[in-house]
């Protein structure tokens, strides 16, 4: 019992860290999948005097992913009120060209509108539709979740950090002692802070175990994958080896500079 | 005969206007049993302190065990610290682990093997009479029996030198005798130089022993 209660606080403060920056990498992935699902639902429309080269305009613009002319028959079955055969051919050839531009990527309203002045700049182009509306307010909604996901994340880690910091104090105060009579019978200062160092790794692993646990259950659940699938995308919840890395890194790191802020804040007792 | 611990000009204090030991001069003989008296305060623990490392003398020079301890690097002391067996008054036992552990400590921190170690801890549980204890935390014993734990630790590693601090200060007098006892065996037997501060030399005590008094900062002699 006496052990579990010297656990138990770091490993909580350690699992909320890790929880926290998981749960920041899921929403971060879920939104570049949802971006790229909507680069390929979204296009510009482009309207030309002339056909447009479209090896040469995908070559310049490397954002371009594809380039599709638009047929004119649409517009012409509307005007097509006693126009004759002849004419309606003449109209074809004289109607401006329009074509449906596919980008490979989801553009921020700042790519969008460079993208748009870059397309001007061809003389023949004489319209660029962007839809800039529907693309602006898609864009902040997605923006906005990201950044109440990160401040969320940002303060679960500041709040949690200064619970290690308090934490810290407690450690500093147990241990002390414990050092201070090791070091008054010759022990060397890795010897006196061995205990806390492997203190310290063992928390960090059982933090980790725990963090692996449930979020290794959360990639396997069903349900999480019937979310992302309700938005039509799919996302990596938790990748068992590099998540894995950063998590063991995260929780090691965390743990290991507790224990030397306390090795270093040491004083011996006189 | 050898000096264990030479002290000329020694001054000691905690702030550089207030001298608690001015200018003593002394020495102590390999394999002597020493006591040190003295009122409240005159710096009798003081003294102890000094002669393991853990106030550094503000003058003079310090030499114990043939190392000099002022400007000692830390190394340097960690290693005297290792040939010292020391007891204090408030027992500075190590509460988290058992008092077999405790009196582990010494020998671990000197690197002996394992079945040594359990060996000599065995034997040491037997001669302060806590060997049903052995698995048993500080807190669980009474103040003289943490006392015969720290007093065992001090023996443990077969020390050069055994510094007390009022070791019988707040005990029994069951647990007093058996500490007389341990540290007169340790003197006779392992010749290990002993140095005690105390308030009262016990009349119990029978061995030959040297006295010295601190009194107004001085470390005089009482023959």
């Amino acid at each position: 019992m006496k052990s579990f209660k010297n656990h138990i606080s770091l490993v909580i403060a350690l699992v909320s860290i890790l929880f926290s920056l998981q749960v920041f990498t899921i929403v971060e992935r879920s939104i570049d999948a949802y971006k790229e699902n909507l680069a390929q639902n979204y296009s510009l429309v482009v309207v030309s005097q002339k056909t447009l080269q479209k090896k040469e305009l995908l070559d310049k613009i490397t954002t371009l992913a594809s380039i599709e002319q638009l047929s004119p028959d649409n517009v012409i079955k509307k005007l097509n009120t006693g126009i004759s055969k002849k004419n309606k051919e003449l109209l074809k050839v004289t109607l401006p060209k329009f074509y449906k531009l596919q980008l490979k990527i989801y553009p921020t309203p700042l790519q969008l509108q460079r993208l748009q002045k870059e397309l001007l700049r061809y003389p023949y182009i004489v319209k660029v539709e962007t839809f800039s509306n529907t693309h602006d307010t898609t864009y902040k909604l997605l923006l906005l979740f990201k950044n109440v996901i990160f401040i969320l994340s940002l303060s679960i880690v500041l709040v949690t950090i200064l619970l290690i910091f308090k934490e810290l104090r407690i450690w500093q105060f147990k241990h002390n002692e414990r050092m201070s009579i090791m070091g008054l019978f010759g022990a060397p200062a890795w010897l006196r802070s061995a205990v806390l160092f492997r203190l310290a790794i063992v928390d960090a692993l059982i933090a980790f175990g725990i963090s692996f646990v449930i979020f290794s259950y959360f990639s396997s659940s069903a349900w999480v994958s019937e979310q992302f699938a309700n938005i039509g995308i799919s996302v990596i919840v938790f990748d068992k080896v590099y998540d894995s890395l950063i998590m063991l890194g995260v929780s090691m790191t965390v743990s290991v500079l507790l224990a030397s802020f306390i090795v270093l804040g040491h004083k011996e007792e006189v | 005969m050898d000096k264990v611990i030479i002290a000329q000009n020694l001054s000691l204090a905690y702030s550089k206007d207030e001298t608690i030991i001015n200018k003593a001069n002394f020495s102590i003989d390999s394999g002597s049993f020493v006591f040190v008296t003295g009122a409240s305060g005159s710096g009798k623990s003081t003294l102890l302190k000094s002669l393991y490392g853990a106030l550094k003398p503000i003058e003079g020079s310090l030499v114990v065990g043939g190392v000099e301890l002022c400007g000692i690097s830390s190394k340097k002391l960690n290693f005297l610290r290792r040939h010292l067996g020391i007891v204090f008054q408030d027992y500075k036992l190590v509460k988290e682990w058992t008092i077999e552990k405790n009196i582990m400590l010494p020998l671990i921190i000197n690197g002996y093997e394992k079945s040594i170690t359990q060996s000599q801890v065995d034997s040491l549980l037997k001669h302060v009479k806590l060997q049903h204890q052995a698995g048993k935390y500080p807190l669980e014993l009474s103040g003289g029996e943490q006392q015969r734990v720290a007093m065992a630790r001090a023996l443990a590693h077969n020390p050069i030198l055994i510094l007390a601090d009022e070791p019988t200060g707040n005990l029994d007098d069951y647990s007093s005798q058996l500490i007389w006892n341990l540290l007169e065996g340790a003197h006779e037997q392992l010749k290990t130089t002993v140095i005690v501060v105390t308030h009262h030399i016990p009349e119990t005590i029978k061995i030959d022993y040297k006295h010295y008094h601190i009194e107004f900062g001085d470390i005089h002699e009482v023959v």
